[in-house]
């Protein structure tokens, strides 16, 4: 029976996301797998991803593990990592690009024109780098993790919520994104805990016991 | 309070250990890769950069056995390059542990690499290296071109010119070495990084020349870096990473500490 499932759909490094659990939670059967069966009878899912949304959506439904994380979402306790956040929303700016529609909301590129700091110095995109995750809510994934920590970042387009409840943590870059989204079992982050050191280690290692109340 | 500018440390890597040369030759042995990565992540390092300058190809593999070591103990982002010719070259090093890998000779062979691997595994983790050299004559206007295969052979090409055109093909952040400065402990050429940091939207590592905290500062605040990559002066004990960062904090930049 596998405790962690990491989900393998062919987008990105998830070697880092089974080490980094591994490290943290020694004890626990973590698997990384495109078998929806074993995503199924998971206990706990994890849905990482980096590159492009429509590849994403793409790989995915060609390896039939659509249901498998839609259900997973519903079901138990689910982090999604980058794109694992992105995914959960209506719709991507990324290709025009319908996703699974499980949190209202859409994903959108950092707007051009507003990527200047305060004394007009060019902000790059992606947004690449350790900046501040400011909590906006309680949360047992955040246990141990001080209020403004500093995770790592690599992305070019970022999640706007209809459902403002929901924000688990925002970031400024330069104006305030939703970095964190928390809903009942469902808790999803833009950044990555597997490439953020200590801060990261311990959001993990809170993931590998917490138990949502739903 | 927002984006820290990052510190790299950069690793070259040879047959399994970190070297380090001036201005591209003169190698001396720094030590290994693993335990030199657990050094620098104690010390609060934002990245690693490991760049694989093994002449004989059978020795290829070793990178991605090092890799694979440093990616179960350190849990940064690493970038790998050296010898990519390939897109399966990105996913063999994606695959060991690296979370970005940097193009450089390839991408000038062969610029449809940088567009297929980005297109395949994302922009977020295809770097493109430039190893670039000032040209022009001291009272003309500034012109650096790019050079190859380790900076031995010139290509004609502008450097600026060409970061634009890697940026168009999806690269998502830009590896910046000038060959003038690598090795020599003066600094970085601050006049490069800034003429190729203004002209892109991704973010430049200015890299090449790093011989004091100072060096770092000016490649922020005057170069308009967005992170700094250097070797020796963490290679030999001399600052660490955490006195690094220190340094650039008081000088108003803001860091990871």
């Amino acid at each position: 029976m596998t405790d962690i499932a990491i989900v393998d759909y062919g987008m990105g490094n998830l070697r880092s996301v089974q080490k980094a659990l591994e490290h943290v939670a020694p004890a626990v059967s973590i698997t990384v797998t495109s078998d929806p069966d074993i995503v199924w009878r998971a206990e706990r899912v994890v849905v990482p991803g980096q590159g492009a949304m429509r590849n994403c959506m793409h790989e995915l439904e060609a390896r039939s593990l659509r249901e498998a994380v839609v259900d997973a979402a519903a079901n138990k306790p689910f982090l999604g990592i980058c794109l694992g956040l992105q995914m959960l929303f209506d719709k991507s700016e990324e290709g025009d690009m319908q996703c699974l529609h499980l949190l209202p909301g859409k994903v959108v590129h950092f707007p051009a024109a507003s990527m200047k700091t305060v004394d007009g110095q060019k902000l790059k995109v992606p947004h690449m780098g350790w900046n501040q995750v400011h909590q906006t809510m309680e949360h047992p994934m955040w246990d141990g993790i001080a209020k403004d920590a500093r995770f790592y970042f690599v992305h070019s387009y970022y999640v706007e919520t209809a459902l403002a409840t929901t924000i688990a943590a925002q970031t400024d870059y330069p104006f305030p994104f939703t970095c964190a989204i928390a809903k009942d079992n469902i808790f999803a982050v833009q950044f990555h805990p597997e490439k953020s050191q200590s801060a990261g280690l311990t959001l993990l290692s809170n993931f590998a016991k917490w138990t949502p109340n739903v | 309070m927002s984006l820290a500018k990052r510190i790299i440390p950069c690793l070259d890597v040879t047959n399994g250990r970190v070297v380090k040369g001036v201005n591209f030759v003169a190698l001396r042995d720094a030590g290994d890769p693993v335990e030199i990565s657990r050094r620098y992540d104690e010390q609060g390092a934002d990245e690693l950069t490991f760049l694989d300058i093994t002449a004989s190809s059978d020795n290829r593999d070793l990178i991605l056995h090092i890799i694979e070591a440093v990616a179960s103990q350190v849990f940064i982002p690493l970038t790998v390059g050296g010898g990519v010719r390939q897109v399966d070259d990105v996913r063999r090093l994606l695959n060991a542990g690296a979370d970005k890998v940097s193009i450089n000779t390839s991408a000038v062979l062969n610029p449809q690499l940088v567009a297929e691997a980005s297109d395949h595994y994302g922009s977020q983790c295809i770097v493109v290296a430039i190893d670039a050299k000032k040209v022009s004559a001291p009272d003309e206007t500034s012109r650096w071109e790019v050079f190859t295969h380790g900076g031995r052979k010139p290509t004609g090409i502008d450097t600026i010119e060409w970061a634009k055109k890697m940026q168009s093909y999806g690269a998502g952040e830009i590896l910046l070495t000038s060959m003038d400065r690598d090795g020599t402990r003066n600094g970085f050429d601050l006049a490069l990084t800034r003429a190729v940091s203004d002209a892109v939207d991704i973010p430049v590592i200015a890299s090449g020349g790093v011989g004091n905290l100072d060096h770092l500062v000016d490649g922020i605040l005057q170069g308009h870096a967005d992170a700094v990559l250097a070797a020796s002066i963490f290679h030999y004990g001399e600052f660490t990473v955490q006195q690094a960062k220190a340094y650039m904090a008081v000088h108003g930049i803001e860091v990871r500490l």
